[in-house]
């Protein structure tokens, strides 16, 4: 074995020295190591880069899947009564669309940014725990393998929604509730060890010099975002397991005639599910306080306020989960209580949109995509979340509850909220991934396509909602067709859409025109410090940093 | 962070895919016995697949480990790297709080709000209007449906089997901790003992939580089956008695490290790992004890 | 407010649909005709503005500053370099804070509003079903089960779909005008919420669990909502129908239905023939069974199995009794001994037996079902 004796210290960094990882059989010395060849690569890597790529694939995989399922769900509601699917299926539809976009696109796709990011932001050679890192992504297709092989099973797929509330999702569940559950773990098991190997990354492997103060907001959110992971994955481990002993263990955890109650699920699984929604949104609010300031060309506004905020953001978040349960008759005391908390996420929320309009505010802005991206999301997202402040209202969430306007809400603060936070943090750094500038052209037309259908496939949601349209129903009064007509012409606009966002990158991988180290003139950060395409071994020795 | 030069980034590994095959395999078994078993379905091709993908599991911990152990020994890992694994150590144990925390905080509601409600006390009273005759009491000695959930005839009190448990719980603590200072101080000797004594009292426990299970179920009709107490009496005691075996195996393999030489007094976090792993299953317990068993 | 509310509303609209021809649509919530609807539609028109205002100034500086402030504009502009500010940042946590008590405000005082809880002069025991409500009317000691009367033609396409589509039951629920009604919510297998816009209640009806609300309406009229909590296959298809009557026509109606539950009773002693319980096991099955078992008895298999040619229907009868009096537990098959008659049990059973091909020419009497209800 050799351990390497660092000569040159290079600034930048980029040397492709590193560790040789086998003992002595091995006998190569400083060289510079490329990825191994054909299948092997992807299956046996340690390497972060590879391993984000592969996150970002599934993700995208896995968009296109849920995006396909709630393809389904919109030609049902493209008309009153019954045409394409049966109610049964129709349930199956939006239950898997929910768990795969929340599970299997969202989350994997920040995880994938994270694997690319955060050793190049902090100038480390790679993630804290190499081999363990490769788990966490294997059995991510794992869990969907089983997931999506329910809907070939007997009796069918989930069909009680992705909140799976008992007692609809444990008496009177489907035999493949229990491959369910099992799913649930092992995403549980994956999602906690790459939050672990997150958090080890940033607070152990920084670079001389990086003080947390001074790391880049994208790498702050996703340390919160994995303390929340690791925090909050283990309860839904929980509550999954209380379903399972109640399905086959006779318990009666959430059976009053044994002493339970199905609203104890709730309060689990909202323990976990309100902190989850914000592991959704938080790393796109760092990638998007990047991309503003690069393209903006001024240095980001009220850096340690952004910060506060976001801890402020993960800590109120533990205490708020009965804001979805303000119709299952919780005692005025917790209303109220549970009301201000979630009133009080809008200070630190409000103070990031600030922020981000502070920094644009006598800038020098250019519109490339990903800024187009990005302003797009603190617009719509800003809309989103003035929804939810409006949920947050006990008294008047009791006539939004459970209808479109809830549905609007959510797709207002996930889809131009979470998916375009990921499309910009794409566009950012795809010429840092591949080497090669993406067709500008062919993503602004990506950008205006997906922009107009999201807005005509969600907005008029709200109207549905306050109309009265219920959610979770395959067929709905005539009162509620002609906007449902417009909604889904929005939604097969946008899922369209999205089969551009595919050409475009496929087009980046295989060429375009060479990428700078720095392609955008106001980006800052180590990222933009290696050349483009980045090395497969970045940081073998730490840069330092002033 | 000076010593950031030489962080070991290992080499390509199989081991990652090999342990998800394994808990894939593991899982899928698992839910097929179950759901088989439910419908009355053979189970003999659902119990070959879980232990195929536990013998899969128990190969790639074995090699997994192994390999972390040689590389150690052979010097590759650097004082960061040390820190990685205790970042992910404490981290890791942190995540088995809040699992823990989902339990108790069932038992919680259950005692504070759920009971009540059905007893016709308190906001959701006029509940009792569909239970009538049930009473809420705790320890839960009547099942509002007492056919579909027969409540037990008894419990366990706290004050015999549960507080030697106790005992033997918080002093294996103490007895690791001996071990830990024999060995910072090189005593290895001195290490074996405290630690194979910490063992010893790790399987006394067990066998008396055994013994108590078999009591509940046999002599107080106290089972999953009977209720929301039997619920969490088991589910809590349950999940803490795996962790308990769990780590009893991780200080066996310690031991089984002492015997062959590994460790020194500067450099040995495998054993502290464990350590750490121990002082939480104990501090559970304590929690335990409290609200399951006293309160 | 409100007329101003559904002004700008009807704007917006215009603007964004110019060619469509909506017929019935809104945009907005209606006021309801409650108090408590009222109260949460001023709540909700209150936070709406807030929000629209908000929005306007941050979007106004944030389009400003992307029009004035862009580079295509001045190619050499120069960036400023600010990035720090004490005092607005103050500013902008506090004003918010300060925003969200203005809001926290009435919101608190129209949830403290609904919790009045003095006494109520009617009780009304609300059950949810998979996939109907039933209403027990506790102080009367009758009740009965409402269930969506929408046809299948409508919901296949095969007919012309009437005005209230999907919103149509056989027996809606019938409260008296200005007078305080509780309703005492709970459910019979799986969470299901009630929800009747208009006045805007909704709470969630737990199985083993009751949830009080009261209401009290002032305006005659039929009132619609659904279900909303996902309940099963037709959680889409259980709708919430009220008829509020004034108090004279809701005390006669009280009359009728205790008279005919009394009548009921007296039916179980009388003698059946094949033909009368075949007729009135038809309608028994429409309304309790058909939503699982279908219509035409074939089921939704797995999940519901056929009745047509099944075994248990063409032979075993101890078991076809046992099955509809006690349920089978862990499925979605309820027990109905408590939910049905002695006279429906025995005619649904004997139309189980009789109907699509099952000729078994078996039949049972309500009296039979009687003593083997009673036979512990
Ligand atoms: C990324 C995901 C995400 C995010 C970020 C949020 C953010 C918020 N959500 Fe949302 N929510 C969901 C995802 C998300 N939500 C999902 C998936 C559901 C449905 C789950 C289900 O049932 O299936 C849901 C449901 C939901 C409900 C339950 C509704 C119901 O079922 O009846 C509520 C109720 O309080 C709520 C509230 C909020 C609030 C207050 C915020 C706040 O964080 C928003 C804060 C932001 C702003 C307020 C805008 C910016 C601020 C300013 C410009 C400052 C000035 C503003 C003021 C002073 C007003 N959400
Ligand atoms: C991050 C999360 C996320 C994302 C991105 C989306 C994206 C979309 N969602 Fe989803 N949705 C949820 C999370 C998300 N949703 C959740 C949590 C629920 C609640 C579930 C529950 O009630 O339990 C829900 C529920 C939900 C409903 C309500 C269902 C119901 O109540 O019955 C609807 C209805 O319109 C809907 C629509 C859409 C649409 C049209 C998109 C589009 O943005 C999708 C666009 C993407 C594509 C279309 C894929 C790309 C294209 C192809 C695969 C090619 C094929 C394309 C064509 C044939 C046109 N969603
Ligand atoms: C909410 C759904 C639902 C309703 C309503 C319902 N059933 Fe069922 N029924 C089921 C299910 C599910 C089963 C299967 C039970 C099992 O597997 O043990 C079943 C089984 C049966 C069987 C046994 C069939 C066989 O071949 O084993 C009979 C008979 C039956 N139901 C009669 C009725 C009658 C009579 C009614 C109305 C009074 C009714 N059901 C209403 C769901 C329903
Ligand atoms: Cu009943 Cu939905
Ligand atoms: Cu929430």
């Amino acid at each position: 074995m050799q351990i390497n004796d660092i000569t040159s210290l290079n600034k930048q960094a980029v040397t492709g020295v590193f560790m040789s990882a086998v003992t002595d059989t091995h006998a190569q010395d400083d060289h510079h190591h490329g990825p191994a060849k054909g299948i092997t690569r992807w299956l046996l890597t340690t390497n972060h880069k590879d391993i984000g790529s592969m996150y970002l694939i599934f993700s995208f995989t896995m968009f296109l899947l849920g995006g396909a399922m709630a393809m389904v769900i919109r030609a049902e509601l493209f008309q009153p009564g019954l045409q394409i699917v049966q109610p049964e299926f129709f349930n199956q539809m939006t239950t898997m669309h929910g768990l795969i976009m929340v599970f299997g696109a969202v989350m994997p796709a920040f995880v994938g940014l994270a694997n690319w990011m955060l050793p190049l932001m902090v100038g480390a050679p790679d993630m804290a725990l190499p081999r363990m890192n490769n788990w966490s992504f294997w059995l991510l297709p794992c869990a969907f393998l089983i997931l999506v092989s329910t809907l070939f099973m007997e009796g069918g797929a989930p069909n009680f929604g992705w909140t799976f509330y008992a007692p609809l999702s444990t008496t009177y569940g489907p035999p493949s509730t229990t491959f369910f559950i099992f799913a649930v773990h092992i995403m549980g098991v994956s999602s906690i060890m790459g939050a672990i190997n997150v958090v080890a990354t940033i607070l152990n492997m920084r670079a001389p010099g990086m003080t947390l103060m001074k790391m880049p907001l994208f790498v702050w959110t996703w340390l919160i975002t994995a303390f929340l992971l690791i925090a909050v994955m283990p309860v839904l481990a929980g509550v999954v397991t209380m379903m399972l002993m109640d399905i086959n263990f006779g318990t009666s955890f959430f059976d009053a005639s044994g002493g339970g109650d199905p609203v104890l699920f709730q309060h689990v699984f909202w323990f976990f599910g309100h902190p989850e929604v914000y592991i959704m949104i938080l790393p796109a609010f760092g990638a998007v306080s990047h991309i503003i300031p690069a393209f903006s060309r001024k240095p980001l506004f009220g850096y340690a306020s952004m910060v506060y905020a976001v801890g402020a953001i993960a800590l109120l978040s533990f205490v708020v989960w009965a804001h979805h349960m303000f119709t299952v008759g919780i005692p005025i005391a917790g209303q109220l209580f549970f009301m201000y908390a979630t009133m009080l996420i809008a200070v630190p929320t409000g103070v990031k949109v600030f922020n981000w309009v502070a920094t644009m505010f006598r800038g020098s802005l250019t519109f490339e995509a990903p800024m187009l991206f990005a302003v797009a999301f603190v617009i719509l997202f800003t809309i989103g979340g003035f929804s939810g402040l409006m949920l947050a209202i006990a008294p008047a969430d009791f006539q939004y509850h459970d209808t479109y306007f809830v549905v609007a809400h959510f797709h207002y603060v996930l889809v131009p909220g979470a998916i375009f936070g990921i499309f910009a943090s794409a566009y950012f750094w795809l010429p840092k991934w591949t080497g090669h500038m993406y067709d500008e052209t062919l993503a602004k037309t990506h950008f205006w396509l997906s922009f107009v259908g999201m807005n005509l496939a969600f907005f008029p949601m709200h109207f549905l909602g306050l109309a009265g349209m219920p959610r979770r129903i395959p067929d709905y009064a005539l009162q509620f067709a002609d906007f449902n007509m417009v909604s889904s012409i929005g939604a097969f606009m946008f899922g369209a859409t999205q089969i551009l966002f595919l050409v475009i990158v496929v087009k980046c991988v295989r060429g375009g025109e060479k990428a700078s180290a720095k392609p955008w003139d106001g980006a800052e950060g180590l990222e933009w410090t290696v050349p483009s395409p980045a090395p497969y071994h970045t940081f073998a020795t730490p840069p330092e940093v002033k | 962070m000076a010593d950031n030069q030489t962080y070991y980034v290992p080499e390509q590994s199989k081991w990652p895919i090999v342990a998800t095959v394994g808990l894939g395999v593991m899982m899928y078994g698992l839910a097929s016995i179950m759901v088989d078993g439910k419908q009355g379905v053979d189970t003999m091709g659902a119990w070959i697949t879980f232990w195929i993908g536990s013998a899969i599991m128990v190969y790639m911990l074995f090699g997994w480990f192994g390999n972390v152990i040689k590389e150690s020994r052979s010097g590759l890992y650097s004082a960061q790297m040390d820190r990685s694994f205790r970042w992910g150590m404490s981290w890791f144990i942190f995540s088995e709080v809040m699992f823990f925390a989902a339990f108790f905080g069932a038992l919680f509601y259950a005692r504070m709000f759920a009971i009540p409600w059905l007893g016709g006390e308190g906001d959701k009273g006029s509940t009792n209007m569909l239970w009538e005759g049930f009473q809420a009491t705790w320890p839960l000695l009547n099942t509002p449906d007492p056919e579909a959930y027969p409540a037990p005839s008894g419990i366990i009190g706290p004050w015999g089997l549960p507080l030697i448990n106790t005992v033997l719980l918080v002093t294996s603590s103490f007895t690791l901790t001996v071990a830990h200072h024999a060995l910072k101080e090189s005593h290895r000797q001195k290490t074996k003992i405290w630690l194979a004594a910490t063992i010893a009292l790790a399987l006394v426990f067990v066998c008396v939580q055994g013994y108590e299970y078999v009591h509940a179920y046999q002599d107080l009709g106290l089972t999953l089956q009977s209720g929301i107490y039997g619920s969490t009496f088991f589910m809590l005691t349950g999940f803490h008695g795996a962790h308990v075996i769990l780590g009893t195996l991780m200080l066996v393999i310690m031991l089984i490290r002492i015997q062959k030489g590994h460790f020194t007094a500067e450099n040995h976090f495998g054993f502290e790992a464990a350590a750490w792993y121990w002082h939480f299953v104990d501090v559970v317990w304590l929690g335990l004890f409290v609200f399951v068993y006293v309160l | 407010m409100r007329v101003q509310a559904r002004r700008a509303g009807a704007l917006l609209g215009g603007l964004m649909f110019p060619a469509m021809s909506m017929a019935d649509w809104t945009l907005n919530m209606s006021p309801g005709v409650t108090g408590t609807s009222n109260e949460i539609f001023d709540l909700h028109m209150t936070i709406l503005w807030i929000c629209v205002i908000i929005g306007v100034v941050v979007f106004g500086i944030m389009f400003w500053s992307i029009f004035a402030h862009r580079k295509s504009r001045d190619p050499d502009r120069k960036p400023a370099n600010f990035h720090e500010n004490t005092l607005v940042e103050i500013l902008w946590t506090v004003i918010p804070l300060v925003i969200l008590v203005v809001m926290a405000i009435p919101a608190t005082a129209t949830l403290v509003d609904m919790y009045d809880t003095t006494e109520a002069e009617i009780d009304i025991k609300v059950t949810g079903y998979q996939w109907r409500w039933k209403y027990d009317y506790i102080d009367e000691e009758f009740g009965y089960f409402s269930n969506i009367s929408t046809s299948d033609d409508e919901i296949y396409n095969r007919t012309e779909k009437g005005e209230n589509y999907l919103l149509d039951v056989d027996n809606p629920m019938v409260i008296p005008t200005n007078t305080r009604v509780r309703l005492l919510l709970t459910a019979n297998d799986v969470i299901h919420s009630w929800w009747v816009p208009a006045f805007g209640l909704k709470k969630d009806a737990i199985p083993g669990f009751i949830n009080e609300i009261w209401t009290q309406v002032d305006e005659p009229g039929i009132y619609r909502g659904q279900c909303t909590e996902l309940c099963g296959i037709k959680h889409g298809f259980m709708p919430v129908v009220v008829k509020a009557v004034p108090r004279e026509e809701y005390d006669a109606w009280i009359n009728e239905q205790t008279a005919a539950a009394q009548a009921e009773a007296e039916l179980t002693e009388k003698d059946w023939t094949m033909a009368e319980l075949m007729e009135r096991g038809e309608k028994a099955y429409a309304s309790a069974c058909a939503a699982c078992h279908q219509p035409d008895g074939t089921g939704a298999p797995p999940a519901f199995p056929a009745l047509k040619g099944s075994q248990m229907a063409l032979e075993d009868m101890q078991g076809h009794i046992d099955i509809v009096v006690n349920g089978s537990s862990g499925t979605a098959m309820q027990a109905f001994g408590d939910q049905l008659s002695e006279v429906d049990l025995a005619a649904v059973i004997t139309y189980e037996r009789n109907a699509w091909g099952n000729d078994t020419g078996e039949m049972v009497t309500p009296k039979e079902i009687f003593d083997y209800k009673n036979q512990e």
